[in-house]
Protein backbone atom coordinates (compact mmCIF):
# COMPACT_ATOMS: atom_id res chain seq x y z
CA UNK A 1 0.00 0.00 0.00
CA UNK A 2 1.46 3.56 -1.01
CA UNK A 3 -0.30 7.25 0.24
CA UNK A 4 -1.90 8.17 -3.49
CA UNK A 5 0.38 11.47 -2.94
CA UNK A 6 3.26 9.19 -3.11
CA UNK A 7 2.47 8.03 -6.45
CA UNK A 8 0.96 10.82 -8.34
CA UNK A 9 2.82 14.25 -9.33
CA UNK A 10 0.56 16.30 -6.69
CA UNK A 11 -2.92 16.92 -5.61
CA UNK A 12 -4.51 20.30 -5.18
CA UNK A 13 -7.44 21.76 -3.92
CA UNK A 14 -8.68 24.79 -4.25
CA UNK A 15 -12.22 26.61 -3.84
CA UNK A 16 -13.88 27.24 -7.46
CA UNK A 17 -16.58 29.64 -6.79
CA UNK A 18 -18.13 30.14 -2.97
CA UNK A 19 -20.18 26.81 -2.88
CA UNK A 20 -17.27 23.59 -4.46
CA UNK A 21 -14.40 22.61 -3.95
CA UNK A 22 -12.64 21.36 -6.97
CA UNK A 23 -9.63 18.56 -6.19
CA UNK A 24 -6.92 17.99 -8.98
CA UNK A 25 -5.46 14.87 -9.47
CA UNK A 26 -2.12 14.98 -11.83
CA UNK A 27 -0.99 11.32 -12.19
CA UNK A 28 1.77 11.61 -14.72
CA UNK A 29 2.00 7.80 -15.78
CA UNK A 30 -0.52 6.39 -17.40
CA UNK A 31 -1.03 3.30 -14.89
CA UNK A 32 -1.31 5.36 -11.94
CA UNK A 33 -3.98 7.38 -13.91
CA UNK A 34 -5.64 3.96 -14.56
CA UNK A 35 -5.60 2.93 -11.14
CA UNK A 36 -6.57 6.18 -9.78
CA UNK A 37 -9.28 6.16 -11.89
CA UNK A 38 -10.70 2.71 -11.10
CA UNK A 39 -10.27 3.74 -7.11
CA UNK A 40 -12.38 6.66 -6.93
CA UNK A 41 -16.26 6.55 -7.13
CA UNK A 42 -18.71 8.96 -6.04
CA UNK A 43 -19.65 6.02 -3.16
CA UNK A 44 -16.60 6.34 -1.91
CA UNK A 45 -15.66 9.51 -1.69
CA UNK A 46 -19.22 10.48 -0.34
CA UNK A 47 -17.83 8.39 2.55
CA UNK A 48 -14.28 9.28 2.81
CA UNK A 49 -14.71 13.28 2.51
CA UNK A 50 -17.83 13.25 4.06
CA UNK A 51 -20.01 15.04 1.63
CA UNK A 52 -23.28 13.92 -0.08
CA UNK A 53 -22.69 11.77 -3.11
CA UNK A 54 -25.32 13.89 -5.22
CA UNK A 55 -22.46 16.73 -4.53
CA UNK A 56 -19.74 14.95 -6.36
CA UNK A 57 -18.45 15.33 -9.94
CA UNK A 58 -15.73 13.38 -11.36
CA UNK A 59 -13.98 14.33 -14.48
CA UNK A 60 -11.30 12.52 -16.13
CA UNK A 61 -8.77 14.82 -18.36
CA UNK A 62 -6.79 12.04 -20.62
CA UNK A 63 -4.59 14.08 -22.01
CA UNK A 64 -3.22 15.71 -19.10
CA UNK A 65 -3.73 12.11 -16.96
CA UNK A 66 -6.12 14.32 -14.22
CA UNK A 67 -8.55 13.31 -12.17
CA UNK A 68 -10.88 16.06 -10.73
CA UNK A 69 -13.18 15.37 -8.48
CA UNK A 70 -15.77 18.85 -7.83
CA UNK A 71 -17.80 18.81 -4.53
CA UNK A 72 -19.86 20.88 -2.32
CA UNK A 73 -18.10 22.99 0.15
CA UNK A 74 -19.69 21.79 3.69
CA UNK A 75 -20.13 25.29 4.60
CA UNK A 76 -19.93 28.33 2.20
CA UNK A 77 -17.21 29.70 1.57
CA UNK A 78 -16.30 32.31 4.76
CA UNK A 79 -19.86 31.32 6.76
CA UNK A 80 -19.40 31.31 10.42
CA UNK A 81 -18.65 27.35 10.62
CA UNK A 82 -16.21 27.03 7.12
CA UNK A 83 -12.65 26.19 8.75
CA UNK A 84 -10.79 27.18 4.82
CA UNK A 85 -11.61 29.63 2.74
CA UNK A 86 -9.59 28.75 -0.10
CA UNK A 87 -10.36 25.03 0.45
CA UNK A 88 -6.69 24.65 -0.46
CA UNK A 89 -6.24 22.26 2.71
CA UNK A 90 -8.72 19.69 1.49
CA UNK A 91 -6.01 17.99 -1.25
CA UNK A 92 -4.30 16.74 1.78
CA UNK A 93 -7.30 13.81 2.70
CA UNK A 94 -6.73 12.36 -1.04
CA UNK A 95 -3.29 12.21 -0.50
CA UNK A 96 -3.06 10.79 2.20
CA UNK A 97 -5.64 7.93 0.89
CA UNK A 98 -3.77 4.43 0.81
CA UNK A 99 -3.89 2.58 -2.42
CA UNK A 100 -2.56 -0.99 -3.81
CA UNK B 1 -4.74 39.28 -38.61
CA UNK B 2 -4.94 39.04 -35.43
CA UNK B 3 -5.23 41.00 -31.88
CA UNK B 4 -2.67 41.16 -29.23
CA UNK B 5 -4.00 41.08 -25.77
CA UNK B 6 -1.25 41.72 -22.84
CA UNK B 7 -2.34 41.13 -19.71
CA UNK B 8 -0.04 41.95 -16.75
CA UNK B 9 -0.67 40.02 -13.79
CA UNK B 10 -4.03 37.81 -12.20
CA UNK B 11 -4.91 40.83 -10.71
CA UNK B 12 -3.91 44.60 -9.85
CA UNK B 13 -2.16 44.20 -6.53
CA UNK B 14 -0.36 40.92 -6.85
CA UNK B 15 2.90 42.30 -8.87
CA UNK B 16 4.07 41.18 -12.19
CA UNK B 17 8.05 42.07 -13.44
CA UNK B 18 8.41 45.14 -15.05
CA UNK B 19 11.08 43.79 -17.37
CA UNK B 20 8.53 41.05 -18.96
CA UNK B 21 5.88 43.88 -18.98
CA UNK B 22 8.30 45.93 -21.16
CA UNK B 23 9.04 42.88 -23.23
CA UNK B 24 5.05 42.57 -23.86
CA UNK B 25 5.08 46.03 -24.78
CA UNK B 26 7.69 45.88 -27.24
CA UNK B 27 5.22 43.37 -29.27
CA UNK B 28 3.06 46.12 -30.22
CA UNK B 29 -0.44 44.90 -27.84
CA UNK B 30 -3.79 46.07 -29.26
CA UNK B 31 -4.93 46.55 -25.55
CA UNK B 32 -4.02 45.96 -21.63
CA UNK B 33 -6.43 44.27 -19.50
CA UNK B 34 -5.93 42.87 -15.85
CA UNK B 35 -8.48 41.54 -13.44
CA UNK B 36 -9.09 43.66 -10.45
CA UNK B 37 -10.49 41.13 -7.35
CA UNK B 38 -12.32 37.81 -6.95
CA UNK B 39 -14.64 36.29 -4.36
CA UNK B 40 -11.61 33.65 -3.75
CA UNK B 41 -10.99 35.99 -0.59
CA UNK B 42 -14.29 35.71 0.95
CA UNK B 43 -17.84 37.68 1.57
CA UNK B 44 -16.25 40.30 3.52
CA UNK B 45 -15.00 42.37 0.66
CA UNK B 46 -18.25 42.29 -1.18
CA UNK B 47 -19.99 42.79 2.42
CA UNK B 48 -17.84 46.36 2.66
CA UNK B 49 -17.31 47.29 -0.40
CA UNK B 50 -13.69 47.22 0.29
CA UNK B 51 -10.22 46.22 -1.45
CA UNK B 52 -8.07 43.46 0.46
CA UNK B 53 -4.82 44.79 -1.56
CA UNK B 54 -2.74 47.75 -0.51
CA UNK B 55 -3.53 50.77 -1.91
CA UNK B 56 -0.26 51.94 -2.50
CA UNK B 57 1.01 49.28 -4.31
CA UNK B 58 -2.40 49.34 -6.55
CA UNK B 59 -1.58 52.62 -7.32
CA UNK B 60 2.14 51.82 -8.05
CA UNK B 61 0.99 49.36 -10.17
CA UNK B 62 -1.79 50.98 -12.22
CA UNK B 63 0.89 53.94 -12.66
CA UNK B 64 3.06 51.60 -14.50
CA UNK B 65 0.58 50.47 -16.27
CA UNK B 66 -1.01 53.93 -17.36
CA UNK B 67 2.23 54.93 -18.51
CA UNK B 68 2.94 52.13 -20.71
CA UNK B 69 -0.92 52.67 -22.18
CA UNK B 70 -0.16 56.34 -22.57
CA UNK B 71 3.37 55.44 -24.50
CA UNK B 72 1.60 52.84 -27.56
CA UNK B 73 -1.75 54.75 -26.70
CA UNK B 74 -3.80 51.89 -26.20
CA UNK B 75 -6.71 51.26 -24.17
CA UNK B 76 -6.02 50.02 -20.53
CA UNK B 77 -9.45 47.91 -19.19
CA UNK B 78 -9.35 46.38 -15.47
CA UNK B 79 -12.56 44.02 -14.38
CA UNK B 80 -13.83 43.39 -10.74
CA UNK B 81 -11.84 46.59 -9.50
CA UNK B 82 -10.89 46.86 -5.88
CA UNK B 83 -11.52 43.07 -5.06
CA UNK B 84 -15.36 43.06 -5.09
CA UNK B 85 -16.39 45.36 -7.69
CA UNK B 86 -18.84 47.05 -5.94
CA UNK B 87 -19.52 51.11 -6.73
CA UNK B 88 -17.91 52.43 -3.96
CA UNK B 89 -14.58 50.69 -5.67
CA UNK B 90 -15.12 51.48 -8.87
CA UNK B 91 -15.16 55.37 -7.21
CA UNK B 92 -11.95 54.20 -5.37
CA UNK B 93 -10.37 52.58 -8.77
CA UNK B 94 -11.35 56.29 -10.98
CA UNK B 95 -9.90 57.98 -7.42
CA UNK B 96 -6.68 56.44 -8.20
CA UNK B 97 -6.45 57.12 -11.85
CA UNK B 98 -7.68 61.14 -11.67
CA UNK B 99 -4.91 61.31 -9.07
CA UNK B 100 -2.07 59.40 -11.38
CA UNK B 101 -3.15 61.56 -14.42
CA UNK B 102 -2.67 64.58 -12.67
CA UNK B 103 0.45 63.16 -11.69
CA UNK B 104 1.86 62.13 -15.23
CA UNK B 105 0.28 64.93 -16.75
CA UNK B 106 -1.77 63.21 -19.14
CA UNK B 107 -5.32 63.71 -21.14
CA UNK B 108 -7.84 60.57 -20.58
CA UNK B 109 -11.12 59.85 -21.83
CA UNK B 110 -12.14 57.63 -18.52
CA UNK B 111 -15.13 54.89 -18.94
CA UNK B 112 -16.45 53.84 -15.87
CA UNK B 113 -19.20 51.01 -15.62
CA UNK B 114 -21.10 50.63 -11.90
CA UNK B 115 -22.18 46.78 -11.56
CA UNK B 116 -24.34 46.83 -8.16
CA UNK B 117 -28.12 46.12 -8.42
CA UNK B 118 -30.47 48.01 -6.32
CA UNK B 119 -32.68 45.68 -3.61
CA UNK B 120 -35.57 47.20 -5.46
CA UNK B 121 -34.37 46.49 -8.85
CA UNK B 122 -33.70 42.39 -7.64
CA UNK B 123 -37.18 42.48 -5.97
CA UNK B 124 -38.63 43.23 -9.44
CA UNK B 125 -36.75 40.73 -11.16
CA UNK B 126 -37.41 37.96 -8.55
CA UNK B 127 -41.09 39.10 -9.46
CA UNK B 128 -40.72 38.67 -13.20
CA UNK B 129 -39.32 35.47 -12.82
CA UNK B 130 -35.67 36.92 -13.89
CA UNK B 131 -33.79 35.25 -11.77
CA UNK B 132 -32.61 31.51 -11.73
CA UNK B 133 -30.84 29.71 -9.54
CA UNK B 134 -27.52 27.79 -9.78
CA UNK B 135 -26.29 24.49 -8.37
CA UNK B 136 -26.04 24.08 -4.73
CA UNK B 137 -29.21 26.21 -4.42
CA UNK B 138 -29.50 28.93 -2.10
CA UNK B 139 -32.73 29.83 -1.13
CA UNK B 140 -34.12 33.31 -1.50
CA UNK B 141 -36.69 35.56 -1.07
CA UNK B 142 -37.63 38.98 -0.88
CA UNK B 143 -37.28 39.74 3.05
CA UNK B 144 -34.05 38.08 2.50
CA UNK B 145 -32.90 40.56 -0.49
CA UNK B 146 -33.78 43.37 1.99
CA UNK B 147 -30.97 42.40 3.92
CA UNK B 148 -28.43 42.02 1.56
CA UNK B 149 -25.71 45.09 2.17
CA UNK B 150 -23.99 44.76 -1.34
CA UNK B 151 -25.29 43.17 -4.67
CA UNK B 152 -23.36 43.01 -8.10
CA UNK B 153 -23.54 41.86 -11.18
CA UNK B 154 -20.77 40.36 -13.05
CA UNK B 155 -20.44 42.13 -16.60
CA UNK B 156 -19.79 40.42 -19.77
CA UNK B 157 -17.67 40.86 -22.95
CA UNK B 158 -20.48 43.13 -24.64
CA UNK B 159 -20.34 45.82 -21.17
CA UNK B 160 -16.26 46.30 -22.16
CA UNK B 161 -17.54 46.39 -26.01
CA UNK B 162 -19.78 49.26 -25.36
CA UNK B 163 -16.77 50.96 -23.21
CA UNK B 164 -14.40 50.61 -26.40
CA UNK B 165 -16.60 51.68 -28.75
CA UNK B 166 -16.97 54.95 -26.80
CA UNK B 167 -12.78 55.46 -27.82
CA UNK B 168 -12.18 55.11 -23.97
CA UNK B 169 -8.84 55.26 -23.31
CA UNK B 170 -9.22 53.80 -19.59
CA UNK B 171 -12.49 51.39 -18.89
CA UNK B 172 -12.82 50.39 -15.36
CA UNK B 173 -15.51 48.36 -14.70
CA UNK B 174 -16.92 47.15 -11.32
CA UNK B 175 -17.82 43.34 -10.95
CA UNK B 176 -17.54 41.42 -14.44
CA UNK B 177 -16.52 37.80 -14.98
CA UNK B 178 -12.41 37.33 -15.23
CA UNK B 179 -12.45 36.43 -18.85
CA UNK B 180 -14.95 39.06 -20.27
CA UNK B 181 -12.19 41.95 -19.94
CA UNK B 182 -9.76 39.77 -21.66
CA UNK B 183 -11.99 38.61 -24.77
CA UNK B 184 -13.94 41.88 -25.13
CA UNK B 185 -11.53 43.33 -27.78
CA UNK B 186 -10.53 40.02 -29.56
CA UNK B 187 -14.36 39.14 -30.10
CA UNK B 188 -15.02 43.19 -31.27
CA UNK B 189 -12.38 42.17 -33.79
CA UNK B 190 -14.59 38.96 -34.87
CA UNK B 191 -11.71 36.57 -33.93
CA UNK B 192 -12.61 33.34 -33.37
CA UNK B 193 -15.16 33.64 -30.56
CA UNK B 194 -13.99 30.27 -29.06
CA UNK B 195 -10.52 31.06 -29.75
CA UNK B 196 -11.14 34.40 -27.35
CA UNK B 197 -12.94 32.72 -24.50
CA UNK B 198 -10.73 29.97 -24.34
CA UNK B 199 -7.64 32.38 -24.68
CA UNK B 200 -8.95 34.69 -21.88
CA UNK B 201 -9.89 31.79 -19.06
CA UNK B 202 -5.76 30.98 -19.99
CA UNK B 203 -4.28 34.48 -19.57
CA UNK B 204 -6.98 35.80 -16.67
CA UNK B 205 -4.47 34.76 -13.98
CA UNK B 206 -1.18 36.05 -15.61
CA UNK B 207 1.78 33.70 -15.84
CA UNK B 208 -0.05 30.86 -13.70
CA UNK B 209 -0.63 28.95 -17.05
CA UNK B 210 3.59 28.96 -17.37
CA UNK B 211 5.75 27.89 -15.32
CA UNK B 212 6.72 30.86 -13.43
CA UNK B 213 3.18 32.03 -12.33
CA UNK B 214 4.85 35.05 -10.41
CA UNK B 215 6.66 36.92 -13.08
CA UNK B 216 3.04 37.60 -14.12
CA UNK B 217 3.34 39.00 -17.36
CA UNK B 218 1.08 37.02 -20.80
CA UNK B 219 0.87 37.73 -24.29
CA UNK B 220 -2.30 36.46 -25.69
CA UNK B 221 -2.52 36.62 -29.69
CA UNK B 222 -6.28 35.30 -30.57
CA UNK B 223 -6.83 35.16 -34.56
CA UNK B 224 -9.77 33.70 -36.96
CA UNK B 225 -8.52 30.41 -35.97
CA UNK B 226 -6.97 30.15 -32.64
CA UNK B 227 -4.69 31.81 -30.19
CA UNK B 228 -1.27 31.81 -28.97
CA UNK B 229 -0.21 32.33 -25.54
CA UNK B 230 3.25 33.15 -24.41
CA UNK B 231 4.46 34.35 -21.48
CA UNK B 232 7.24 37.63 -21.31
CA UNK B 233 9.29 36.73 -18.63
CA UNK B 234 12.72 35.38 -19.57
CA UNK B 235 12.36 32.53 -17.38
CA UNK B 236 9.21 31.50 -17.78
CA UNK B 237 7.44 29.42 -20.30
CA UNK B 238 4.67 27.70 -21.66
CA UNK B 239 4.26 24.27 -22.31
CA UNK B 240 0.90 22.43 -23.23
CA UNK B 241 0.30 21.03 -20.02
CA UNK B 242 0.85 24.15 -18.14
CA UNK B 243 -1.50 25.69 -20.42
CA UNK B 244 -4.58 23.38 -21.01
CA UNK B 245 -3.84 22.71 -16.74
CA UNK B 246 -5.33 26.07 -16.20
CA UNK B 247 -8.26 25.08 -17.74
CA UNK B 248 -8.74 23.21 -13.98
CA UNK B 249 -7.81 26.00 -12.07
CA UNK B 250 -10.55 26.96 -9.80
CA UNK B 251 -12.86 25.78 -12.48
CA UNK B 252 -15.35 22.73 -11.15
CA UNK B 253 -15.52 21.78 -14.83
CA UNK B 254 -12.70 20.97 -16.32
CA UNK B 255 -14.16 21.53 -20.23
CA UNK B 256 -17.22 24.15 -20.03
CA UNK B 257 -17.05 27.35 -18.42
CA UNK B 258 -20.25 29.14 -18.16
CA UNK B 259 -20.21 32.96 -19.46
CA UNK B 260 -22.61 35.85 -20.05
CA UNK B 261 -24.35 34.44 -22.88
CA UNK B 262 -23.15 31.15 -23.55
CA UNK B 263 -20.74 28.95 -22.68
CA UNK B 264 -17.32 27.70 -23.82
CA UNK B 265 -16.48 24.07 -24.58
CA UNK B 266 -13.13 22.88 -24.94
CA UNK B 267 -13.53 19.21 -24.95
CA UNK B 268 -12.39 19.25 -28.41
CA UNK B 269 -9.18 21.74 -27.77
CA UNK B 270 -5.91 21.28 -29.29
CA UNK B 271 -2.52 22.43 -27.79
CA UNK B 272 0.81 22.54 -29.57
CA UNK B 273 4.11 23.51 -28.73
CA UNK B 274 5.33 26.15 -31.12
CA UNK B 275 8.08 26.56 -29.04
CA UNK B 276 8.89 26.39 -25.22
CA UNK B 277 7.61 29.52 -24.64
CA UNK B 278 4.47 29.61 -26.98
CA UNK B 279 1.59 27.40 -27.33
CA UNK B 280 -0.98 27.59 -30.25
CA UNK B 281 -4.58 26.38 -29.06
CA UNK B 282 -7.23 25.44 -31.51
CA UNK B 283 -10.98 23.66 -31.73
CA UNK B 284 -12.32 25.86 -28.45
CA UNK B 285 -16.15 26.03 -29.22
CA UNK B 286 -17.98 29.01 -28.03
CA UNK B 287 -21.87 28.08 -27.61
CA UNK B 288 -24.21 31.20 -27.33
CA UNK B 289 -27.30 30.57 -24.99
CA UNK B 290 -30.83 31.86 -26.29
CA UNK B 291 -31.30 33.75 -22.89
CA UNK B 292 -28.37 36.46 -22.03
CA UNK B 293 -27.74 35.71 -18.28
CA UNK B 294 -24.95 37.30 -15.85
CA UNK B 295 -24.36 36.07 -12.88
CA UNK B 296 -25.37 37.87 -9.14
CA UNK B 297 -23.17 38.18 -6.10
CA UNK B 298 -24.63 39.25 -2.75
CA UNK B 299 -23.14 39.67 0.75
CA UNK B 300 -25.82 39.80 3.90
CA UNK B 301 -24.35 40.78 7.45
CA UNK B 302 -24.54 37.58 9.48
CA UNK B 303 -23.16 38.83 12.82
CA UNK B 304 -20.70 39.90 14.47
CA UNK B 305 -17.52 38.46 15.94
CA UNK B 306 -15.11 37.99 18.81
CA UNK B 307 -12.41 35.87 18.64
CA UNK B 308 -10.20 34.07 21.85
CA UNK B 309 -6.96 31.88 21.30
CA UNK B 310 -5.57 29.99 23.91
CA UNK B 311 -2.65 27.26 23.95
CA UNK B 312 -2.15 24.42 26.17
CA UNK B 313 1.09 22.56 27.03
CA UNK B 314 -0.10 21.03 30.30
CA UNK B 315 0.26 16.61 28.70
CA UNK B 316 -2.65 15.71 31.01
CA UNK B 317 -5.26 18.33 29.09
CA UNK B 318 -3.48 18.18 26.05
CA UNK B 319 -4.25 14.34 26.02
CA UNK B 320 -8.00 15.20 27.00
CA UNK B 321 -8.39 18.00 25.13
CA UNK B 322 -11.19 16.76 23.41
CA UNK B 323 -13.63 16.54 26.50
CA UNK B 324 -12.28 19.30 28.01
CA UNK B 325 -13.18 21.60 24.60
CA UNK B 326 -16.72 19.85 25.06
CA UNK B 327 -16.59 20.94 29.08
CA UNK B 328 -15.63 24.76 28.25
CA UNK B 329 -18.73 24.66 25.59
CA UNK B 330 -20.87 23.43 27.90
CA UNK B 331 -20.32 24.90 30.86
CA UNK B 332 -19.79 27.99 28.82
CA UNK B 333 -23.32 27.84 27.24
CA UNK B 334 -24.84 27.38 30.18
CA UNK B 335 -23.60 30.47 32.01
CA UNK B 336 -23.99 32.96 28.94
CA UNK B 337 -27.41 31.76 29.11
CA UNK B 338 -28.11 32.15 32.44
CA UNK B 339 -25.76 35.65 32.97
CA UNK B 340 -26.45 37.25 29.81
CA UNK B 341 -30.35 36.44 29.56
CA UNK B 342 -29.50 35.22 25.99
CA UNK B 343 -31.34 31.71 24.44
CA UNK B 344 -29.68 29.13 22.89
CA UNK B 345 -30.18 30.55 18.94
CA UNK B 346 -29.04 33.74 19.82
CA UNK B 347 -25.42 33.18 19.96
CA UNK B 348 -22.73 30.44 18.24
CA UNK B 349 -19.31 29.21 20.10
CA UNK B 350 -17.42 27.34 17.61
CA UNK B 351 -14.43 26.26 19.97
CA UNK B 352 -11.61 24.57 17.14
CA UNK B 353 -8.16 22.54 18.39
CA UNK B 354 -5.27 23.83 16.88
CA UNK B 355 -3.19 20.83 16.44
CA UNK B 356 -5.97 18.63 16.28
CA UNK B 357 -8.42 18.92 13.76
CA UNK B 358 -8.85 22.92 13.26
CA UNK B 359 -8.59 23.19 9.41
CA UNK B 360 -10.53 19.82 7.96
CA UNK B 361 -13.55 19.83 10.81
CA UNK B 362 -15.27 16.32 10.69
CA UNK B 363 -13.89 16.03 7.34
CA UNK B 364 -10.16 14.90 9.33
CA UNK B 365 -9.29 11.17 9.26
CA UNK B 366 -5.82 11.38 10.85
CA UNK B 367 -5.13 11.90 14.74
CA UNK B 368 -1.68 12.07 16.73
CA UNK B 369 -1.91 9.86 19.84
CA UNK B 370 1.60 12.27 20.59
CA UNK B 371 0.72 15.43 20.41
CA UNK B 372 3.05 18.22 22.35
CA UNK B 373 0.62 21.59 22.65
CA UNK B 374 -2.51 22.57 21.27
CA UNK B 375 -4.33 25.74 20.56
CA UNK B 376 -7.87 26.39 21.12
CA UNK B 377 -9.59 28.86 18.86
CA UNK B 378 -12.75 30.52 19.92
CA UNK B 379 -14.92 32.20 17.88
CA UNK B 380 -17.68 33.88 19.14
CA UNK B 381 -20.81 34.91 16.77
CA UNK B 382 -23.40 36.92 18.16
CA UNK B 383 -26.19 39.43 16.88
CA UNK B 384 -24.45 43.02 18.06
CA UNK B 385 -21.00 43.42 18.75
CA UNK B 386 -21.78 44.06 22.35
CA UNK B 387 -22.97 40.56 23.00
CA UNK B 388 -20.17 38.86 21.32
CA UNK B 389 -17.80 40.65 23.40
CA UNK B 390 -19.63 39.96 26.59
CA UNK B 391 -20.36 36.29 25.79
CA UNK B 392 -15.86 36.39 25.52
CA UNK B 393 -16.39 37.85 28.84
CA UNK B 394 -18.03 35.07 30.12
CA UNK B 395 -15.72 32.22 28.67
CA UNK B 396 -12.48 34.26 29.74
CA UNK B 397 -12.03 32.55 33.06
CA UNK B 398 -13.17 29.02 31.87
CA UNK B 399 -10.71 28.99 28.94
CA UNK B 400 -7.81 30.12 31.14
CA UNK B 401 -8.80 27.72 33.80
CA UNK B 402 -11.43 25.22 33.71
CA UNK B 403 -10.43 21.80 35.27
CA UNK B 404 -11.46 18.92 34.04
CA UNK B 405 -12.13 16.95 36.91
CA UNK B 406 -13.79 18.36 39.98
CA UNK B 407 -11.67 19.10 43.20
CA UNK B 408 -8.49 18.84 41.58
CA UNK B 409 -6.30 22.24 41.02
CA UNK B 410 -6.91 24.57 39.07
CA UNK B 411 -5.02 24.59 35.48
CA UNK B 412 -3.83 27.60 34.28
CA UNK B 413 -3.23 27.39 30.24
CA UNK B 414 -1.78 30.22 28.22
CA UNK B 415 -3.10 33.41 26.57
CA UNK B 416 -1.01 34.60 24.12
CA UNK B 417 -2.14 38.43 24.52
CA UNK B 418 -3.91 40.58 26.49
CA UNK B 419 -6.55 41.37 26.17
CA UNK B 420 -7.70 37.69 25.45
CA UNK B 421 -10.11 38.38 23.10
CA UNK B 422 -10.13 40.75 19.99
CA UNK B 423 -13.54 41.87 18.31
CA UNK B 424 -13.44 40.69 14.54
CA UNK B 425 -16.25 42.70 13.96
CA UNK B 426 -18.59 41.91 11.13
CA UNK B 427 -19.58 38.57 9.70
CA UNK B 428 -20.67 38.69 6.89
CA UNK B 429 -21.83 35.85 3.91
CA UNK B 430 -22.84 35.28 0.46
CA UNK B 431 -26.10 35.37 -0.05
CA UNK B 432 -27.13 34.58 -3.44
CA UNK B 433 -26.14 31.57 -6.28
CA UNK B 434 -28.02 33.18 -8.92
CA UNK B 435 -28.52 34.72 -12.73
CA UNK B 436 -30.17 37.07 -13.90
CA UNK B 437 -31.75 36.63 -17.48
CA UNK B 438 -31.00 40.28 -19.11
CA UNK B 439 -32.84 41.97 -22.03
CA UNK B 440 -29.87 42.83 -23.28
CA UNK B 441 -26.17 42.91 -22.40
CA UNK B 442 -25.91 46.20 -20.63
CA UNK B 443 -28.85 46.01 -18.64
CA UNK B 444 -28.97 47.58 -15.27
CA UNK B 445 -24.90 48.42 -15.90
CA UNK B 446 -24.45 52.14 -15.77
CA UNK B 447 -21.89 53.94 -17.95
CA UNK B 448 -20.15 57.26 -16.74
CA UNK B 449 -17.50 58.94 -19.64
CA UNK B 450 -15.22 61.59 -18.31
CA UNK B 451 -12.43 63.58 -20.67
CA UNK B 452 -10.02 64.55 -18.49
CA UNK B 453 -6.65 66.90 -19.14
CA UNK B 454 -3.79 67.24 -17.50
CA UNK B 455 -1.12 67.42 -20.23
Amino acid sequence: MHSLGSVVEKVRSKNAGPFIITIDIFCKREEIYRKIEASLNKKFLSKYLNVKEGSIKIYLIDNLKVVKVSVDRLFIQGSRFDRDIHGAQLANLISELMIE
Amino acid sequence: MSTKVLVPSGVLGLGFNEKALEKGLERNPDIICIDGGSTDSGPFYLGTGTTKYSEEICKQEWRVLMQARHRLNIPLMIGSCGTCGTNSMVDWMFKLTLEIAKELGQDLKIVRVYCERKKDALITALRSNAIKPLNPILSVNEEEIETFSNIVALAGAEVFQNALSQRADIVIVGRATDTAIISALPLLKKENNGASWHGAKIAECGAFCSTNPQSGVILLEVDKNGFTVEAMAEDAFCSPDSVSAHMLYENSNPFILYEPGGHLDVSDAQYQAINKRQVRVTGSKWIPNQEYTVKLEAAKLAGFQTVMLATIREKYYVDNVVRWTEKLKELGKEKVIANLSLNNCDFDIDVRIIGRDATLGNQEKSFSRDLREVGILVIITASTQKISTQIAAVLNPYLLHLPLQENTALPTFSFPFSPASIDKGELYEFALNHVEILNNPCEGFEFLVNKVRYA
